[in-house]
């Protein structure tokens, strides 16, 4: 975040061994680059331990937020990803809940840790979506929710005395859950995701995917991914963001290939082949979540935690967080700053 | 003397010559939101294949898409039988972001077809009705919901009192036994306690034997059916191929009824309950929609509402309801009458002088 910024000091001291003053440069000059195996050892590789040290220590803030047709097992997959009760829900089926006649925004923290990393996971749950006769405008209170953390975000940076750690309720992930109808994307996905990609990460799945055979699956999923293209709807990883050849072409791939990822989620445990697997057992077959043959859940779990977590977050913050303030800043001609402390 | 037999035993044979040769008409409205199956379902059940020309349209299409009614006919003939079957469709339900009364095109439909029915049934040449009223519907409820939804509840409240409603659990390979259990047992629940009819298979005779009264309770029991369909044929481990769905982790097959109620719904919508679902749709449900007609006509209100549709009847467009106030049917009907008994007379009298002609021909014959 510092690359760009001159340094000041080597300026003033270049202005007292010239006469003239220079101006400051637009661009800022390149840093030499200095290879220090040539040196000797000096020991900057080591940032990386001190940051996980750092990180460890003070853990680090996740929200997702799930968004779909009631029934399509949203707190499942949640659950099945965490691997533990991080959802608002029981896990039984049997569940006596009325679908409530608006969208309501229902948020819960869980703090979970996992080899010394501690991770404050909030699960941020919209029942009501979808579900009603009348569907219009029903991502408002969504898009509303999520303009509020950017706003309390903004608020607290924007204060004089800030807090060390600002505590960070923004959305980083939203899970989009497709219903897996085999035709194409249903009107309310497509103007949910039209409105709301703009503001937040949208990572759309294909929920309860095990109704579709290996062909059903794949047209299905070209069509959704035409139909996004379409429409101009860039879902998480978006492209404007890949950093670089290596990002891109990683990226490529999970965007033209593996996205949507058709996944199924499970809570109970079978006996295959020797092995206790999570998973859902049918008459005709036990179909295993974590078996890349049955579907995609191993890689939406791999892609959100194991290797894009950290990007989710900062695309939120460099990205949608900054538009979100740019916007403010210029509808209110700056903010000026709240005195006083919470 | 020969024994006892008078032959009429022989009624129900002639019964069936007679309808063999008619042939037998059947309408069947498959209703539910896109992509539960219900094509594929009934090219399953029927063995055919309707929708092959079939185009579905993209989302951004379905946006302000409005629900259309499509009617597909097949005539399929099986053991000499020839059932004229006539799908009613209806794309578009349950798509746009606003369904509100997206359901009223399906009850103008289905009381379009009474209407029909009602003025063809007053008419006066009824030696050719088409009977094109809705026999039945099968409602596709999704597997993937907790119950009945919103939606659900509006539509079937909205037809109950004018179709037969077969409500089944569309792609139901998505649940687990458990919860296949679970979720029909929900919907019961939520169609008893918002008081929505659907049709009711009549208890079987008393003397059907044990096997059979089981089979049926067992039946009985598993609605709403949970379905699967398939148009693709797979070999499952078994000796035969039979229709199913391959996954992975296996094969779900259609016919087997530990893992569909598919046979269940064939066995008792084809095989032993077309009939009765004509005769419900004539005797109670036509009648009921007659009776409300009628009774609204007989009202002091319903005096305008005749002489205005007297002179509408000319522009025959849009009629609201039967053509002839009670009035004219009545006219014509003792019109009709006159007409035959002055005809019966006139038979009488000719008769008579037939006798009379042939009773003078055996005199002059005899002498």
């Amino acid at each position: 975040m510092s690359k760009g910024l001159p340094e000041t000091r080597t300026d003033a001291a270049m202005s007292e061994l010239v006469p003239e003053p220079r101006p400051k440069p637009a661009v800022p000059m390149k840093p030499v680059s200095i290879n220090s195996n040539l040196l000797g050892y000096i020991g900057i590789d080591t940032i990386i331990e001190q940051m996980r040290k750092k990180t460890m220590k003070t853990g680090f803030d996740f929200n997702i937020m799930v968004v779909g047709q009631s029934g399509l097992g949203k707190s499942t997959l949640v659950n099945t990803l965490f691997k533990s009760q991080v959802s608002r829900k029981a896990s039984s089926w049997n569940r006596e809940e009325k679908i409530p006649k608006t969208v309501e925004i229902k948020a819960i923290g869980h703090v979970i840790e996992e080899g010394g990393v501690k991770m404050k996971l909030t699960v941020i749950d919209t029942p009501g979506f979808g579900d009603q006769i009348n569907n219009e405008n029903c991502w408002e209170p969504i898009e509303k929710y999520i303009n509020e953390q950017y706003e309390k975000f903004l608020k607290e940076e924007v204060n004089i005395a800030r807090k060390k750690r600002i505590p960070d309720t923004r959305v980083h992930c939203c899970l989009y859950f497709i219903s897996p109808t085999g035709h194409s994307l249903r009107p309310l996905d497509l103007e949910f995701m039209k409105h709301l990609s703009k503001v937040v990460n949208i990572i759309p799945v294909i929920a309860k995917a095990d109704t579709m055979t290996l062909e059903e699956k794949s047209e299905f999923k070209q069509r959704v991914r035409k139909e996004l293209e379409v429409n101009g709807i860039e879902f998480y990883p978006q492209k404007e963001f890949d950093e670089d050849l290596e990002d891109k072409t990683e990226n490529d791939k999970i965007r033209q290939e593996s996205m949507p990822f058709a996944v199924v989620g499970s809570d109970k445990e079978y006996q295959v082949n020797g092995k206790r697997v999570l998973g859902r057992k049918t008459p005709w077959g036990i179909i295993e979540v974590e078996n890349l043959n049955h579907c995609e859940f191993a890689l939406l779990r791999d892609f959100v935690i194991r290797t894009h977590l950290q990007d989710l977050k900062e695309v939120t913050h460099n990205i949608h967080y900054e538009t979100y303030r740019a916007k403010r800043l210029n509808d209110n001609g700056g903010l000026p700053p709240v005195l006083g402390k919470h | 003397m020969d024994k006892e037999y008078v032959g009429f035993a022989a009624l129900p044979n002639q019964l069936h010559r007679k309808s063999v040769k008619k042939g037998f008409d059947f309408t069947l409205m498959v209703a539910g939101e896109s992509g539960l199956g219900k094509s594929t379902l009934i090219n399953s059940l029927f063995l055919t294949n309707l929708y092959e020309d079939r185009q579905l349209p993209e989302a951004s299409a379905r946006l302000t898409q409005t629900l259309t009614i499509e009617r597909r006919g097949v005539e399929i003939e099986e053991g000499g039988i020839k059932v004229k079957l006539t799908l009613v469709d209806t794309p578009g339900f349950g798509d746009s972001l606003d369904c509100s009364d997206c359901w009223l095109p399906v009850v103008h439909f289905i009381e379009e077809q009474f209407e029909q029915y009602l003025r063809d049934e007053s008419g006066l040449n009824r030696k050719n009705i088409q009977d094109s009223r809705v026999h039945c519907c099968l409602y596709f409820i999704s597997p993937f919901g907790r119950g009945l939804r919103p939606l659900d509840v509006a539509f079937l409240r909205a037809v109950h009192q004018k179709v037969n409603i077969i409500p089944v659990i569309g792609k139901a390979d998505a649940l687990m036994p458990n919860e296949t259990q679970a979720l029909k047992q929900k919907i019961r629940d939520q169609l008893k306690e918002e008081e929505i009819n659907i049709y009711q298979f009549p208890d079987c005779d008393s003397d059907e034997d044990e096997d059979f009264k089981r089979q049926d309770a067992e039946m009985k029991e598993s609605i709403p059916f949970a379905v699967v369909g398939s148009c693709e044929v797979v070999r499952a481990g078994g000796i035969r191929p039979v229709r199913g769905r391959r996954y992975s982790w296996g094969t779900v097959e259609v016919e087997n009824p530990h893992h569909c109620d598919f046979l269940n719904l064939r066995r008792m919508l084809v095989q032993t309950h077309l009939q009765d679902l004509k005769e419900v749709t004539h005797d109670l449900l036509y009648e009921g929609y007659r009776a409300r007609c009628l009774q609204s006509l007989a009202r002091p209100g319903a005096r305008d509402r005749a002489s205005r549709s007297k002179l509408s009847r000319q522009s025959a467009t849009e009629i609201p309801l039967p053509m002839l106030p009670l009035a004219e049917t009545e006219k014509l009907i003792r019109e009709k009458d006159e007409e035959l008994r002055r005809m019966q007379e006139m038979l009488e009298k000719m008769q008579a002088q037939m006798q009379q002609s042939q009773a003078q021909g055996e005199q002059s014959d005899a002498l």
